[in-house]
């Protein structure tokens, strides 16, 4: 594991090196290509740390995401995913680094704001609202592009029908996207878990976000309900383009979904690459079994 | 205009539903003002009026945005003596617009109140707005030019005249009364139905995840203020001006707020209906027990047992509610509608 983690640092370190030695010119253009990059990434985390007390959740994290790429972070429980997912949506405020959403780069994300920079999560436990319909709950994931105030809502004046029926057509493709169409008018409280869980699904995905951040979606599911939930996430990539992060504890659905996944392990990234590259880290392996002779994960 | 026609044409007049609103007309302005006795509209329909467009308020708070308040009679307050005031100060002033402007500063008031809540949640939220309470009743005893130096500082509420009738008889009062509640009522009904009714259901269910979504959740929460204020300001008004047609602070003290928190949790939060059901319980419960109990103790249930006694009753019921059935009377109904309907069919 430390010959392959050299590797790659020295790998990554060989051009500027070589900037060094060339002179002036070439560290520039290895900056601009750099930047570059950057501007590539739908997102990208640098140097994000935060601790609660004395407990370190996350150290120096790096972590690029492409545009349309399904990104996925996995590591033991308490390996802090979701303190980076909360980073990224703003609930958490890292102690330093920064997190570039789209080419727009934060210390703090706003999470006011985080729907109309494009980005929509779902919870690692239910967040739904317990009190709306299916229907209401997936309409109120637009609630950000609404202008219409309460007086005009009150007087059903043109502006807030315009707004319902604009929304209401969206919000019937993603219930039919997601096949919800029979439960639409239920409350939601009165669904079973798996079901909620793919309304709030359906309530980040109708705000056709950029970004999706997901904390465990198949968390607690029947092995035929993940591949289903497994299914909508993949379709949503490709049908949308969306870009995805998705924390999962099941590897078969990790390796199976993801372009990329990163590990991490007591609040550092100990691993990051294709799901072969990771699938057979030794440090992978170590943190996930305690010992360095596991075959596979 | 087309697309208006259309629309008309496209919707089915659901009878079933205007059924129950029709009756409710009829009754009252047809049979109440015909043939309800004078004690009856006094010592009931107008108490039973006021508190519940009070508890139509505070529910929108509360039962539907979720932002605990103990301050509901002191919103009352406001409402009533600015109401007084505005009638006493401005020459000429329609009671509509004295109302309206009775229910802003209340709404205002209820803003300053409920800036805790962008902070505060739960109990401590609620004994935030206890301060509003004990400041409002502190305000208008200390500075006399509220109840315009009335030494006694009660002061009887001004002549009724809507267009140039009077409405200072019973009945004139009742037909002020329940023409306020029924339109401020159907306003909040509507308002609940809204995106803006379901962001305050949203802001109650769950925050954090509201908040992402994008919805402003301290606008929302100011917003419940600034209307639950309003409309506790304008039950105020009817409290006073058509019921004890006096003002004074006195009346609108802690128990009062208590009294319309029961009143929603009896008849069931987030529930218009709750509002009214719990009110009807509240105001027609006490005369019950006090005939029952003069019927089975005779003269040993005297008004301090009577007191103590619907102190007892109601804490029980509350408790009773509580546990067993959050969501009230308005529940109860329900069921009980579900079952006479599947025995009768
Ligand atoms: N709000 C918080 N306050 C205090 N400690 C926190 C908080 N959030 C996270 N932590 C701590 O940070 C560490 C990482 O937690 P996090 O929830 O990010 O882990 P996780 O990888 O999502 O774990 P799991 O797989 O169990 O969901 C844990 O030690 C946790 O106790
Ligand atoms: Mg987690």
């Amino acid at each position: 594991m430390i010959g392959a983690s050299l590797g790659v640092a020295a790998y990554e370190r060989a051009p500027e090196i070589s900037g060094i030695l060339a002179g002036a010119r070439p560290v520039e253009d290895t900056r601009q290509a750099r930047q570059s990059a950057k501007a590539d990434a739908m997102l990208a985390l640098s140097g994000i740390g935060i601790s609660f007390g004395g407990v370190k959740a996350l150290s120096d994290i790096d972590l690029e995401v492409k545009g349309g790429e399904i990104r996925a972070v996995i590591g033991p429980n308490g390996a802090g995913k979701s303190s980076l997912i909360n980073i990224i949506s703003g609930l958490y405020h890292a102690d330093h680094g920064r997190i570039a959403i789209d080419g727009q780069s934060f210390s703090q994300v706003p999470a006011s704001r985080l729907a109309r920079l494009g980005v929509a999560r779902t919870f690692q436990n239910l967040a739904l609202f317990g009190g709306l319909s299916v229907r209401d709950n997936v309409a109120s994931g637009r609630v950000y592009t609404r202008r219409a105030s309460f007086v005009e809502h009150i007087a059903n004046l043109p502006r807030a029908r315009r707004e319902d029926a604009g929304i209401a057509e969206k919000v019937d493709q993603t219930i039919a996207f997601l096949h919800l169409e029979a439960v639409a008018d239920r409350l939601v409280a009165s669904l079973p878990y798996g079901l909620q869980k793919r309304v709030e699904l359906a309530r980040a995905l109708v705000a056709e976000p950029k970004i999706l951040l997901l904390d465990e979606p198949m968390a607690g599911m029947t092995a035929t309900e993940k591949a289903e939930m497994a299914g909508f996430v993949r379709a949503a990539r490709d049908q949308h383009g969306v870009t995805i992060i998705l924390i999962e504890h099941d590897i078969g659905v990790v390796m199976g979904l993801s372009d990329r996944v990163a590990v991490l392990d007591y609040g550092r990234k100990i691993a990051d690459g294709t799901p072969a590259e990771v699938r057979t880290d030794p440090a992978v392996i170590r943190a996930y079994i305690g010992t360095a002779d596991g075959e596979d994960i | 205009m087309a697309v208006q026609a259309l629309d008309a044409a496209r919707v089915p007049i659901d009878w079933q539903r205007l059924a129950l609103p029709a009756v409710l007309v009829v009754v009252a302005y047809g049979l109440i003002p015909a043939y309800a006795s004078s004690y009856l509209v006094e010592a009931i329909l107008l108490p039973f009026l006021a508190l519940s467009l009070a508890a139509v308020g505070l529910n929108l708070l509360t039962g539907y945005c979720g932002q605990l308040s103990l301050g509901s009679s002191a919103f009352m307050a406001v409402g009533a003596f600015a109401a007084y005031n505005f009638n006493l100060r401005v020459d000429g002033l329609p009671l509509a617009a004295t109302m309206i402007l009775a229910g802003i500063s209340a709404a205002g008031i209820g803003v300053v109140f409920g800036l805790p809540s962008l902070r505060l949640r739960g109990f401590y939220l609620a004994v935030s707005t206890l301060a509003a309470q004990f400041f409002v009743q502190w305000a208008l005893t200390k500075f006399g030019w509220f109840s315009n130096y009335n030494p006694s500082g009660v002061i009887s509420a001004p002549h009724l005249i809507v267009a140039g009738f009077p409405l200072d008889g019973a009945t004139g009062r009742y037909l002020l009364s329940v023409t306020t509640v029924i339109v401020l009522t159907a306003l909040v009904w509507r308002l609940v139905n809204s995106a803006t009714g379901r962001n305050f259901i949203a802001v109650r269910d769950n925050e954090t995840a509201a908040r992402v979504i994008g919805v402003p959740v301290l606008r929302t929460k100011l917003l419940a203020f600034a209307i639950s204020s309003f409309i506790i300001g304008v039950a105020g008004v009817l409290w006073a001006f058509t019921y004890l047609r006096t003002v004074e602070p006195a009346g609108f003290n802690l128990d009062r707020s208590f009294q319309i928190l029961f009143i929603i949790i009896i008849g069931g939060l987030a529930s218009m209906r709750g509002a009214f059901l719990g009110a009807a319980f509240i105001v027609v419960f006490p005369l019950v027990l006090s005939r029952l109990g003069a019927f089975l103790f005779g003269g040993l249930f005297d008004s301090g047992v009577l007191d103590m006694s619907q102190r007892i009753v109601l804490g029980a019921l509350i408790i009773i509610f509580l546990i067993a059935e959050p969501s009230g009377l308005s529940a109860l109904f329900d069921r009980l509608k579900r079952r006479i309907g599947s025995r009768s069919s």
